[in-house]
């Protein structure tokens, strides 16, 4: 594609965006075939966009393609599950002092060509922390996964949205943009295992502001989910658990001082 | 009342675990943090054992008419669960300083790598 190579970068047309420190925080288990993809398409969307990958304990060779791919590299020792992978990059985005965040999956799902609807609410301060989802368009824009996987999100969906007093269509979508406030609560505090749903009702609790924005996701590039149909009934029971103890538990505010 | 032999075996048997726990103290096969449940469980399981009258005394007030050391399963069972619980929480607890660790030692030798390209 050369001709793309001649255009601003898409990024270029969001204000404000230039000024701010920017990572993209891109987990990866066994994605050695889609992540050089995302990494070039996340260089497309924004130049200025440092990447930092995740390699959750791949045994193929992911990190080394990402670290070839230009990207940063952060090598679990061993899997911890997408919710620790996540959180080592909202650390590293809160260590290294970096003023929004972006979190593409590595398989090639996400388009990083959306980020800029993402972005946008977080960037005009509408928001600490912009989801993209499948949901929130009123068209279905054919996004296809299990049948029993479809259900336990709508079923989430409705929990959470009665939970935390907002409709949320998309609890399980990890392509977000966060601002300086959404990666220091991250960073501090990140759910385990199936994390997006907990996280959701967690970014409520603290006060944070949470806006939905609607994309279209695109099918797996390579690799296989983690979720399969018997596992999202485990994870459902073990997601709602989380969620109902988690009504009883006392929450910190955000310091002053992260901000 | 309980039958003298199973008072006898009982309190033999809860013995022999406060002795082996002791041992394992001693021998720093076991820490001491853990050793308390188990500790608890031979002393209290010993002294109901050997106790005749007091065990029959128990038993009357929860209702166990017809056999007293059905008790001693009772409190047996209730100190292991115990024990089971206690060590989920240690399981768990050691599983999440794990992922900080592991989280730790990925930043750190991203650190180090970049410091060691910056040298070069």
């Amino acid at each position: 594609m050369p001709e793309t190579a001649e255009r601003p970068a898409p990024a270029a047309a969001l204000a404000g965006l230039a000024e701010l420190r920017r990572v993209a925080i891109v987990p990866a288990l066994n994605e050695e075939a889609t992540v050089p993809r995302v990494l070039e398409e996340l260089r497309a969307f924004d130049p200025g966009l440092d990447v930092v990958v995740v390699d959750d304990g791949s045994v193929d060779r992911t990190a080394a393609v990402a670290a070839a791919n230009g990207a940063r590299v952060l090598r679990l020792p061993f899997n911890l599950g997408i919710g620790g992978a996540v959180q080592t990059g909202f650390r590293f985005a809160f260590e290294q002092g970096y003023d929004l965040a972006v979190r593409v999956d590595g398989d090639g799902q996400h388009d990083p060509a959306q980020l800029a609807a993402v972005l946008e609410p977080v960037l005009r301060g509408e928001a600490d922390i912009a989801v993209g989802s499948r949901f929130a368009a009123r068209e279905g824009d054919g996004y296809r996964s299990s049948r029993s996987r479809r259900i336990g999100i709508r079923i989430l969906a409705s929990v959470v949205s009665r939970m935390v007093g907002q409709r949320v269509t998309d609890t399980t979508s990890g392509f977000q943009a966060l601002n300086r406030r959404g990666i220091a609560l991250f960073a501090r505090d990140y759910p385990h295992d199936y994390p997006e749903v907990e996280a959701t009702v967690m970014v409520f609790r603290h006060r944070l502001r949470l806006v939905e924005v609607p994309v279209s996701m695109r099918e797996r590039g390579g690799g296989r989910s983690s979720i399969t149909a018997l596992r999202s009934i485990y994870y459902m029971v073990k997601v709602l658990l989380a969620l109902f103890v988690g009504l009883f538990r006392r929450t910190v505010l955000p310091q002053e001082g992260s901000e | 009342m309980t039958p003298l032999i199973v008072s006898v075996l009982g309190s033999l048997a809860s013995f022999a675990l406060v002795v082996v726990v002791l041992e394992l103290i001693r021998s720093r096969r076991l820490r001491e943090r853990y050793a308390l449940l188990w500790l608890a469980t031979g002393i209290v399981l010993t002294a109901l054992s050997a106790w005749r009258s007091g065990l029959n005394t128990i038993a009357g007030w929860v209702g166990v008419r017809s056999y007293p050391p059905a008790v001693l399963f009772a409190v047996g069972i209730l100190f292991i669960l115990a024990v089971l619980l206690h060590y989920s929480t240690v399981i768990s607890r050691l599983s999440d300083e794990n992922v900080l660790l592991a989280q730790r030692l990925a930043l750190l030798e991203q650190e180090l790598r970049e410091d060691a390209v910056r040298e070069a």
